[in-house]
């Protein structure tokens, strides 16, 4: 089954199956009589997108906004195999951006805002990164109680090893067949450090639980399901409302630092509108003052030196290769899944 | 003064239009060539970063159990994403058949057996470069090749390309420059033994038509060759001129000497008072002719000499007294008291010669024209940085006829009135004392009397 869903998330990207991508939200803002209407695909929630949303209506008091919230996997889809007509695409996916980008499928942007960014947050003028979000350990505050908090992901391995009882089954993190996101991050960790395999299969063997959103990890802490989730998006357990319940750990020996991203696709037909919300996206975003995109105030932890930003560019795209992913997923398989 | 010279173009400014076409054209040439140097090594070093990535592609190939498995690097595009923001395709094949990456990036297969290949075409509207690899592979029993091809835009290839043109535009142009420079001072040295000559020719003498020793370079040995032989020839038809006027005087003069000599024997010997007038007439008039054959030969030989001056000094009063001494007889045959007045010690520079005849042809107008009773003063003055020689007599005068110039040749005055002459006299002079950078000036006195004065400058 597993296999069946992978296979079918690689054929969406490499080859074309074209059947009606799959739209989980959508809703509309603005004045409802008017002509200028910018449509968003994203896959970004509402309450995600919002704060950063209203602002701009009521800059732009004309302008109104659709905007459609899709899985990444369905937002490639609709770009890249149905060209469905975007003005806007917003992703997490790095490398599906990148993809697209390098594949002609974005229009190139150029505008004082964009001028401003570094050159990690923009690549070749076609993909503009507006916000940086780390990926993050959300420790159940409870199910540490009495321990110290592991800051690092050794010492994450040894509280691991040292109380197995107290953690098995207790583990989360992301099914890296089934979330872009997942995949994301667990091939950057790999990339940067062999600790990565060591870690999956401390995980593996302490029967670990897989999820494909941040979100429902972060549900399973605060239930008290999990006691770990690992690689979790530092944003989303930042803005929640029951943040006394965990702890959320920025690794100190290096942490992942996904960049959300804009592109305006080639089937767009208001990109004047676009590359208004691009600026505005990223003037909103550069307000936090020199360090520009904000970390999603992960506060008093972030240290420069131990960020690991995602560069854009060609590197993703390997990745996104029929070989590596199947390779890379062996792997992971091999470690995590200890059958 | 020296005739004018006719020019048609300049030696240096035709080098330097030369070695400035020369230049531009190879300012050019250097422009293309670092260009295409540039060009061919940017393109080297973009098919390197391809062929390495390629490369890196196939090591991580690997056949397991039946299967081919490549475990692509992540350097593998990164790498080609370090300097720009380039795309990237790839396209990996096995005997042919597509397994991944972009299907419709065709491998470009060389016709020689180089198991790398690099290649430009047009993909998706832009233009890319691609570097194909391949590598047998086993695979079970039958093998096959495995074919990676990685290719790039060239966006960044053309932005440094575009630098480098600029580049090589300021090399070609600074290099221009310089050749400029260097063609003015090069045109500049190659005409100084042009004017190096030309110099030690006009500060010679007049005299001096030595042959030139000084070495030359080759290109005008001929000029200096013919210029040698030129004032060989010049010397020697002076020579010969000046020998045909030493003769021509001798010539005329030597048989008027013998009828002179022969009519003062004759009138010696004829007692009848109008015969004898008759004969003291024909004295007088050999002498004038002797005289006046004289000075067209002295004309001549003062045209000729003050063009050659070659200055001695002078002890003017002492020359003076010679002449007045040498025309007394005549002065006194013709009833004319000839005196020295003052004369200050003075020196000039001169030609002895050339001098002593000017001074005689104005005491002689003197003696000629003071008619009876006459008195002539010589005196010699010295007034400041100049010496004047001054003769005065008390005849009537020059005739104060304003229209006449006494000094052209041939000129006389209306008051010569049967007195023979040749009207070369104060062209002589004039032309002796302008030779020795001097005036002359001929006026009347006020109390009658006719006052020339020589100026020259004393040394
Ligand atoms: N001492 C002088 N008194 C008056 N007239 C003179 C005197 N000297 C020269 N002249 C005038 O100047 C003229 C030119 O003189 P010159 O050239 O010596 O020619 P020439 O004596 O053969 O006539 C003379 O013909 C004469 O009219
Ligand atoms: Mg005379």
């Amino acid at each position: 089954m597993r296999h069946l869903i992978l296979s079918l998330l690689l054929s969406l990207v490499l080859v074309p199956v074209a059947k009606g991508f799959e739209i989980e939200e959508q809703s509309r803002f603005g004045p409802g009589e008017t002509t200028n209407v910018l449509r968003v695909l994203s896959t970004a929630d509402l309450a995600f997108i919002r704060p950063m949303l209203l602002p701009f209506l009521s800059k732009y008091p004309d302008v109104a906004v659709e905007y459609t919230v899709a899985s990444s996997s369905e937002v490639m889809k609709a770009v890249f195999d149905e060209s469905q007509s975007y003005d806007l695409v917003i992703s997490s996916a790095m490398d599906l951006q990148t993809k697209l980008a390098n594949d002609g499928l974005a229009l190139s942007y150029t505008s004082q805002a964009t001028q401003s960014l570094p050159d990690w947050a923009n690549w070749g003028d076609q993909i503009f990164a507006f916000t940086q979000e780390p990926a993050a350990m959300v420790l159940s505050n409870k199910a540490f109680e009495g321990l110290e908090l592991p800051r690092t992901r050794q010492e994450l391995l040894s509280v691991l090893r040292q109380y197995p009882e107290l953690f098995d089954g207790k583990v989360g993190t992301y099914d890296v067949r089934q979330s872009g996101l997942g995949y994301l991050f667990a091939t950057q960790d790999a990339r940067t450090s062999e600790t990565y395999w060591r870690l999956s299969e401390v995980m593996g063997l302490l029967n670990v639980r897989l999820y494909t959103s941040s979100a429902t990890m972060i549900d399973a802490v605060v239930t008290g399901e999990l006691a770990i989730a690992y690689n979790v998006l530092g944003s989303y357990a930042m803005n929640r409302a029951d943040k006394t319940a965990f702890t959320i750990v920025l690794p100190s020996d290096f942490t992942t630092v996904m960049l959300r991203t804009a592109l305006i696709p080639v089937t767009a037909k208001r990109t004047d509108l676009a590359g208004r919300f691009i600026d505005h996206l990223i003037e909103r975003t550069n307000e936090a003052g020199p360090s520009l995109l904000q970390l999603g105030s992960a506060d008093d932890q972030v240290d420069e030196n131990s960020l690991r930003r995602i560069r854009l560019g060609p590197g993703l795209l390997v990745y996104l290769d029929k070989f590596k992913n199947r390779s890379f997923v062996n792997e992971w398989e091999s470690a995590i899944l200890q059958e | 003064m020296a005739p004018q010279v006719h020019i048609k173009g300049s030696i240096r400014r035709h080098l330097i239009t030369m070695l400035l076409i020369g230049a531009a054209l190879l300012a050019v040439l250097l422009y293309f060539v670092v260009q295409s140097v540039a060009r061919q090594i940017a393109q080297e070093s973009q098919d390197n970063i391809l062929a390495a990535s390629a490369t890196a592609i196939l090591d991580n190939a690997a056949v397991i159990d039946g299967e081919i498995m490549i475990d692509l690097p992540y350097s593998a595009f990164s790498m080609l994403g370090d300097v720009s923001d380039e795309r990237v395709y790839y396209a990996i094949r096995l005997n042919d058949e597509f397994l991944s990456g972009y299907e419709d990036l065709t491998p470009i297969r060389s016709n020689g057996r180089s198991p790398r290949t690099f290649g430009s075409m047009d993909f998706r509207g832009e233009e890319i470069r691609t570097a194909s690899l391949q590598r047998p592979i086993f695979l079970g029993a039958k093998s096959g090749t495995l074919d990676v091809t990685v290719a790039q835009t060239m966006d960044g290839q053309r932005k440094k390309l575009a630098r480098f043109s600029l580049m090589s535009l300021m090399i070609g142009f600074s290099f221009f420059l310089l050749t400029a420079l260097l063609a003015a001072v090069a045109a500049r040295s190659a005409t100084r033994p042009m004017h190096r000559l030309a110099a030690s020719v006009s500060r010679r003498g007049p005299g001096d038509l030595r042959p030139v020793e000084a070495p030359v370079p080759a290109e005008m040995a001929p000029l200096v060759s013919s210029l040698n032989s030129f004032m060989q020839r010049l010397k020697h038809s002076l020579a010969e001129s000046e020998e045909f006027i030493a003769e021509a005087a001798h010539r005329v003069r030597t048989p008027l000497a013998v009828v002179r000599t022969r009519a003062e024997t004759t009138l010696r010997r004829v007692e009848k008072p109008e015969n004898r007038q008759t004969v003291r007439e024909m004295i007088r008039a050999i002498d004038e002719s002797s005289r006046s054959a004289g000075q067209l030969l002295d004309h001549a030989m003062v045209t000729f000499r003050a063009d050659h001056l070659e200055p001695k000094d002078i002890d003017l009063p002492a020359l003076v007294i010679d002449l007045v001494e040498s025309l007394k007889p005549l002065s006194e045959l013709r009833d004319v008291e000839l005196k020295v007045g003052a004369l200050e010690p003075s020196q000039i520079a001169g030609d002895g010669i050339l001098i002593q005849n000017a001074v005689r042809n104005v005491i002689d107008n003197a003696i000629k024209y003071c008619g009876q009773e006459g008195r002539v003063d010589v005196s010699v003055l010295r007034q400041g940085e100049h010496v004047q020689l001054v003769v005065e007599d008390n005849g009537p005068g020059f005739p104060d006829d304003p229209e006449q110039n006494l000094l052209k040749r041939y000129a006389r005055g209306e008051n010569v009135a049967g007195i023979v002459g040749s009207g070369l006299g104060l062209t002589i002079v004039d032309q002796v004392v302008r030779a020795h950078g001097g005036t002359l000036d001929y006026s009347n006195k006020t109390g009658g009397g006719a006052c020339v004065t020589l100026s020259f400058p004393s040394c």
